[in-house]
């Protein structure tokens, strides 16, 4: 092949080349905390990466899972089911959200004159129609970009394509932190309520007041999956990534440490006459130290005897690459020793630093 | 967004982390700005709502 047409690649083949999506797990495929939950109150119920947020409990009671229903090209989606009607008042919101580290979003250039567009572009299905809001947020700064879409059809998946302007105004800080989010709203009182949307303003606005408030049917569904946001003006086809390689990059926020067999180590110990030290390392550096905690008990299995069903005094010495279990009471046989779970198949070390 | 609801937070020894009841479930919360468990007890603390234990 001639040389000059390996370098006639255009700007367009250029924008198609892989890491361009933003997202993580966009296609909801890593499900580390549980693949379903009934009632979980917000948070990080389920999938990887994305949170159920809510303002003055406006979400109320309902289930997420990991569902197989998807559109072509995709195996998974994230599907939230309503229980019971939770009536949105001016101060209560619903909204699934996904945070950017600060680091990973300086290509986008705010707060200068050279700010770039994004564009983002999901597959939604839902047993409401009507109009729903979706804004990026630069928390940081207080500012908020509002769009809204249309589901047309009911129990159908949709594909949608929002294009958001860049915020000549506001920088956002080069960190590990929260910086800008996206918000895909559920329901939202008129607090969260604005008129003016795609351009970027201040304050805490969501959506619209043609929003479709999810929250106020029983049974209602919504469901998404294939989410991206990258650079430009046009949406791409979705940059499908392998299992492994979203897995990775899900652990940099939250790590379930489990193993799959009872004498699998986890980490070392060194056990004293009154006391044990353990250490435990992550298989991915964290984002921050992460907060920890253990379901269960521990296992030390020791050149002088086992040592079983331990519940450590505490985890402390906790950093971005590992914690240290320790114990400050009991009776033991000094040695050295590894750490596994007492039962692998339900216990386990949670390390979440999300943002 | 809601708050997170934190009962009975306590220093781990030498002061090395907190140890708190968080949204229902017990965490080790180590003393980082970036963690988002600890500034929301630092946030609760500083507004008077949250008292940290002295660890044993």
């Amino acid at each position: 092949m001639a040389l000059s047409k390996i370098q006639s690649n255009s700007y367009e083949d250029t924008a198609v080349h892989g890491q361009r999506n933003l997202i993580i797990n966009g296609a909801m495929q890593v499900f580390q905390r549980a693949t379903s939950a009934t009632n979980p109150g917000g948070g990080y119920d389920t999938v990887d990466r994305f949170r159920s947020s809510q303002n003055n409990s406006g979400l109320g009671n309902y289930n997420a899972e990991q569902s197989t229903d998807a559109p072509s090209g995709f195996a998974s989606s994230y599907k939230l089911t309503k229980s019971g009607v939770t009536s949105q008042t001016s101060t209560t919101s619903a909204f699934i959200q996904y945070f950017f580290e600060g680091q990973d979003v300086q290509q986008l250039q705010y707060g200068s004159s050279s700010a770039k567009k994004v564009t983002l572009s999901f597959y939604v299905k839902s047993s409401l129609t009507g109009t729903w809001g979706v804004a990026l947020q630069d928390g940081e700064a207080g500012k908020h970009n509002v769009q809204t879409y249309t589901i047309s059809s009911a129990n159908t998946w949709e594909y949608k394509t929002i294009t958001f302007d860049g915020d000549t105004a506001a920088s956002i800080a080069n960190d590990n932190s929260a910086e800008l989010d996206v918000q895909f709203v559920l329901g939202a009182g008129s607090d969260y309520q604005t008129a003016t949307t795609g351009s970027w303003q201040s304050g805490d606005k969501k959506t619209t007041s043609s929003q479709t408030q999810w929250p106020e049917t029983d049974g209602a569904t919504w469901q998404i999956t294939g989410v991206q946001l990258e650079l430009g003006e046009t949406a791409t086809t979705f940059e499908h990534r392998s299992y492994a390689d979203e897995f990775a990059r899900c652990q940099r926020y939250f790590e379930r440490i489990q193993t799959d067999g009872a004498g699998t180590p986890i980490g070392y110990c060194s056990v004293r006459t009154g006391s044990w030290y353990g250490g435990v390392p992550f298989l991915i550096e964290k984002r921050s130290a992460p907060s920890v905690t253990l379901n269960g008990s521990l296992f030390l299995a020791g050149i002088y005897g086992d040592i079983s069903s331990q519940t450590p005094t505490g985890i402390n010495e906790i950093s971005k690459r590992g914690c240290r279990p320790y114990k400050t009471s009991g009776s033991y046989t000094a040695q050295g020793s590894f750490i596994a779970f007492q039962t692998p198949a339900s216990h386990y070390i949670d390390a979440d630093a999300e943002l | 967004m809601d708050n997170i609801a934190i009962l009975s937070p306590k220093y781990l020894e030498n002061n090395s982390g907190i140890k708190a009841t968080i949204d229902g479930v017990e965490m080790s919360v180590p003393l980082d700005p970036s963690n988002r468990h600890y500034a929301e007890i630092m946030r609760q603390v500083d507004a008077g709502t949250l008292t940290i234990q002295e660890a044993d």
